[in-house]
């Protein structure tokens, strides 16, 4: 798989261009906050009706990752839902279509802020999920350790000859990976934010999703 | 012909007076349904308008709001009520004057409308947000007349679409509602009658006396300007001599950056201390209207400003108008000319100072149409519909209402005259269910139609968010700016958040006159400190960039054919021979193009003296095709002549970039994915309710949970391309880029007879177009390179190279644990 070569914890991992994590040696593919149905959680709760097309969008976008990799494993990092009415108000057609996804491999929901119960679609709902020598879990933890992490969406920019650019970005040093967003619908944290570089050792570096990831030093 | 009563015409004898033929003409048709004014500023416009309502209050009691005056500036309410005062006073009139902005207190609005004033003054959103409200029939029970002052400013923007379809509603509430309008000079009078009247009622047009012409020229300096550039640094002594000489005066900038800057080092330059302010829309509402309060009082010598005094506000006693940089439009000119010398009937005085050389040649242009008295101007279509979803919203707020009835009432609105009960309902339909092919809100519509097929909010409480969100202007994202001290404070006013986003502590910039220091950022205000240093980092905040209009534009294409340029003072023609030498002068018939290298990028230059808009056009097609060809672009900047591609790699064959056959094919895709698509589906999609403004708290809180309209953009695109809010954001980027058609026929008629000149540096006649604003940046494969170049130079630069490995696809060991 093309993409950002690293190790964490002794794992040797890849940083995709379209945001997922993959871990070759264990077949297993990571995402990360897809917040499916966020339009219409939008809706019910009296704001604008957006086009209702996210879900269909992250989906696709989840499968030919799939289609490439054929991962046996597949862990969604938390706030795979916008919230729990939403995940049982998806389309039947949506619906599925996550049910073909899970077919013939190993599924784990990680509960995140925004779905915090079980949710009805099949695979496993676990809070955090240990995988020596990684912890999977969806906001991280100061003092963890080989920890992969999503839920702040971070995002990085670089000033290229008079012109900024801003992508989805992995922020990665020695003790962790936190993840990007993958759902269409979900905007950006700055990397440079408090909160991230708190977690965040001096040494960090900021991948930015697309076509082609790329490294830089973690602004500050 | 109506004779005044005799309290009016005692007062007018008092002070002198007598009725302008005008302001009688007025008196005379006060009971037409509609009637337009087109004076010269000063030609006490505001009087005539007013005079029937104040005699009509003197002649019967009335209970409740009488007439209600809409103008485009806060200030200019603030201004108004001020003049009323007198002849109010001074006739000891029972009349009860209020404004209404955005600025007046929770207090007093909510007192305004249990019990409305007499005259009641206010802006196009204000007005917006007192229809939506359930109780705006009661507020506005009785009114009689409506004023709307400046209607020339408001019917060229949404907003003035906006204020007529309030008007539309106000007029159902009100059946007998009589609506007056007052206009500077216009080009085309009848278009704006019939924006304003309701729709099929005819609208009469007054005009008064012009006066007599403006005494209007350049401003003689020895020193030469500079080739480019936009800051006139080098008239500051000239100007300041001006200023001594005369007792008020305004000196005109097109941008606040350039007001910023100019103030700054005309300070510096003031050694007997003149007292000279500055006022322009990014300062701080407290320091604008101390600067009105000393113009008014007439303490002030120079007032330093931007288009935010364009319009009619009384500044007392201003006898010089000083333009610094082409007025890009002969009908701007006029209009800031009128600013000079209040007094009827004696000629306004005004100077241009262009800031660099072509500005001379655009000045010189400008100057001949005024005295061949030509003004310019583009007509507009049919209503915007983004602005008609906001209305159907606003309408909802105010109560259940059947489709047919708003229909027809939305018809009476000039610029909607023409919209078909098709394109109604779709708006409609956007407005409940979000109008998509996926149905998938019929649980949660915003609007829902009941069993007596009247059409209501779904959730009452939406009506909140939709009052938060009226509007049409969109103002960029923008950060207060506060002196740092420990319990916040002063204010000095608002800057870009992108520009912001560029300062690091310690870096200096320009506002409000003086320099600051930029301390850092607390709770999304600007904290700075004032600072000694000379020379600031630029403030790039909002500037606006004004279009020349074609007319202009042609007889500045008719000036370059000349042999020589005698009307033209000897540097500027000297550069334009200049321009001869090393490259040439684009020819009629012929299209230039210059390719050269300049600041590490290829460089190319089209002269197509398209208009801005055709070449902004040709700038989108252009840079597509250069991607295509593999030049890397990496934007792109037109003006109203010329537009300028920078690329990685140089344009070596013009003819075949320029290939009509080759662009034709571009055009089917051109429109879905460039970026000032984007930018008008950002503003459209934001007007029409489908995206929500952010308010200052939910940026505080996060912003990872709102995300770029951008997004939405491509996702209606991909799922839903036939949806109407892509429908509204051709309609709408079409009004601001001309056609193919018309590039189209310019590279027919030129093709064959392109001159493609490959030169060593930046062309004379070129030179202007690098500090042009408006760059439109092009993303694609240059982007990918400039990414991985960048990444590499700071990896190695900060270290990290060392120990990070880079991205290979090496084979990987597995460590075991």
């Amino acid at each position: 798989m093309k993409g950002y070569n690293f190790t964490l914890s002794g794992a040797s991992l890849t940083a995709l261009g379209s945001g997922a994590l993959w871990w070759p040696d264990e077949s297993l593919l990571v995402v990360s906050d897809l917040h499916l149905g966020k339009s219409e959680r939008i809706a019910r709760r009296g704001g604008t009706t957006l086009p209702p097309y996210e879900t269909r969008d992250t989906l696709t976008r989840l499968a030919a990752d799939l289609a490439l990799c054929n991962a046996s494993t597949v862990i969604c990092l938390g706030d795979s839902f916008d919230d729990i009415a939403a995940s049982q108000a998806l389309p039947e057609e949506e619906r599925q279509w996550i049910f073909q996804l899970q077919a013939g491999r190993r599924w784990v929901w990680i509960e995140g802020n925004h779905d915090p119960g079980p949710i009805e679609f099949g695979g496993a709902h676990l809070a955090e999920l240990p995988l020596p020598p990684l912890t999977f879990r969806h906001i991280a933890q100061t003092g963890g350790s080989g920890e992969i992490s999503g839920h702040y969406h971070p995002k990085a920019s670089l000033a290229l000859r008079g012109r900024t650019i801003t992508r989805p970005a992995f922020l990665i040093d020695t003790d962790r990976v936190i993840m990007p967003a993958y759902g269409t619908y979900t905007g950006g944290l700055r990397a440079n934010a408090p909160v991230l570089s708190n977690l965040m050792r001096a040494e960090a570096i900021a991948v930015l999703t697309g076509p082609a990831p790329t490294a830089i030093p973690l602004q500050r | 012909m109506r004779k005044l009563p005799q309290i009016f015409q005692d007062w007018f004898a008092s002070k002198g007076w007598s009725i302008h033929p005008h302001q009688q003409a007025m008196l005379d048709r006060a009971d037409a349904p509609a009637l337009m004014l087109i004076a010269p500023t000063g030609g006490g416009k505001t009087l005539s308008g007013f005079l029937p309502t104040l005699i009509d209050l003197h002649d019967a009691p009335h209970g409740g709001m009488h007439t209600l005056y809409i103008s485009p500036l806060k200030a200019l309410a603030a201004d108004i009520k001020r003049n009323l005062r007198t002849p109010i006073e001074e006739m000891k009139l029972d009349i009860r004057v209020e404004e209404r902005t955005g600025d007046t207190t929770a207090t007093m609005r909510k007192r305004q409308r249990a019990d409305p004033p007499h005259i009641f003054l206010t802006t196009p959103e204000s007005l917006a947000l007192l229809v939506s409200y359930e109780d705006a029939p009661r507020m506005f029970r009785g009114l009689k007349r409506v004023v709307i002052d400046e209607i020339h400013a408001l019917a060229e923007s949404k907003r003035g679409d906006q204020m007529m379809l309030a008007l539309a509603r106000l007029q159902t509430i009100c059946p007998d509602l009589k609506r007056v309008g007052l206009s500077a000079t216009v080009e085309d009078p009848a278009a704006i009658a019939h924006l304003m009247a309701r729709h099929p009622d005819p609208c009469e047009i007054l005009e008064a006396d012009a006066g007599p012409p403006p005494d209007i020229q350049m401003l003689q300096i020895d020193e030469p300007p500079p080739w480019s550039g936009g800051g006139a640094a080098y008239a500051i002594p000239a100007v300041l001599e001006q200023v001594k000489q005369h007792s008020t005066t305004l000196i005109f900038h097109n941008t606040r950056a350039q007001a910023e800057i100019f103030f700054h080092k005309l300070w510096l330059a003031n050694e007997e201390g003149l007292p000279i302010g500055i006022h322009h829309g990014s300062l701080d509402r407290e320091q604008r209207t101390r600067v009105e309060a000393a113009m008014v009082r007439g303490d002030l010598r120079a007032i330093v400003c931007t288009g935010s005094l364009d319009l009619g506000l009384d500044w007392g006693d201003v006898d010089l108008v000083i333009q610094i940089g082409a007025p890009k439009g002969v009908k701007r000119l006029v209009q800031r000319i009128g600013r000079a010398n209040h007094r009827y009937n004696a000629p306004s005085k005004a100077l241009l100072v262009p800031a660099n050389r072509f500005e001379v040649v655009e000045c010189v242009a400008a100057l001949e149409a005024v005295l061949d008295g030509e003004l310019d101007g583009d007509p507009r279509g049919a209503g915007p519909r983004d602005v008609l979803c906001q209305h159907i919203l606003i309408t909802a707020c105010a109560g259940p209402f059947h489709a047919d009835a708003l229909y027809a009432e939305v018809t009476s609105a000039g610029a909607y005259s023409t919209l078909t009960r098709e394109q109604f309902d779709a708006c409609l339909d956007f407005c409940a269910t979000g109008g998509y092919a996926l149905r998938a809100y019929d649980k949660w519509q915003r609007l829902i139609q009941r069993p007596d097929g009247l059409w209501q909010l779904r959730d009452p409480r939406a009506a909140r968010n939709i009052r938060m969100n009226i509007g049409t202007i969109q103002d960029t994202d923008t950060l207060k700016v506060r002196m740092k001290r420990n319990r916040g404070g002063k204010p000095l006013g608002e800057i870009e958040e992108g520009f912001a986003a560029t300062l690091t502590p310690g870096d200096t910039f320009l506002i409000g006159g003086q320099i600051v220091k930029y301390e850092g950022l607390r709770e999304m205000t600007v904290e700075v400190s004032r600072d000694s240093a000379k020379k600031p980092k630029v403030a790039t905040f909002l500037g606006t960039k004004f279009a020349t209009s074609t007319q202009l534009s042609a007889r500045v294409q008719r000036m370059f054919t000349q042999d020589s340029w005698p009307e033209l003072p000897s540097h500027t023609a000297q550069w334009l021979e200049l321009q001869r030498t090393h490259s040439q002068l684009p020819q009629p018939g012929r299209l230039l193009v210059e390719s050269f290298p300049h600041d590490g990028r290829a460089q190319t230059v089209i002269y197509g003296f398209a208009g801005r808009n055709g070449q902004q056009t040709l700038g989108l097609l252009l840079s597509k095709r250069m991607e295509e060809m593999g030049h890397s672009p990496l934007g792109f900047v037109a003006t109203d002549y010329a537009t300028l591609i920078w690329s990685l790699d140089p344009v070596e064959d013009a003819d075949a970039l320029l290939d009509p056959h080759a662009l034709q094919n571009g055009v089917e895709t051109w429109l879905a994915g460039n970026a000032v698509m984007k930018r008008t589906f950002r503003a459209s999609a934001t007007i029409a309710g489908l995206i929500e403004r952010n308010s200052p708290q939910a940026r505080k809180s996060g912003r990872q949970a709102t995300f770029s309209s951008d997004i939405l953009y491509d996702t209606l695109t991909r799922y839903d391309p036939d949806h109407l809010m892509l429908e509204i954001t051709r309609e709408e980027a079409l009004r601001g880029l001309v056609d193919f058609g018309r590039i189209e026929e310019m590279l027919e008629r030129t093709k064959g007879h392109i001159d493609h000149l490959q030169l060593p540096r930046v062309s004379p006649l070129s030179a202007p177009l690098f500090l042009e604003m408006g760059r439109v940046p092009v993303k694609g494969d240059a982007e990918e390179r400039l990414l991985a170049e960048e990444s590499a130079r700071l990896m190695e630069q900060s270290g990290l190279a060392q120990i990070t490995p880079g991205p290979s696809d090496k084979p990987r060991w597995r460590v075991g644990y």
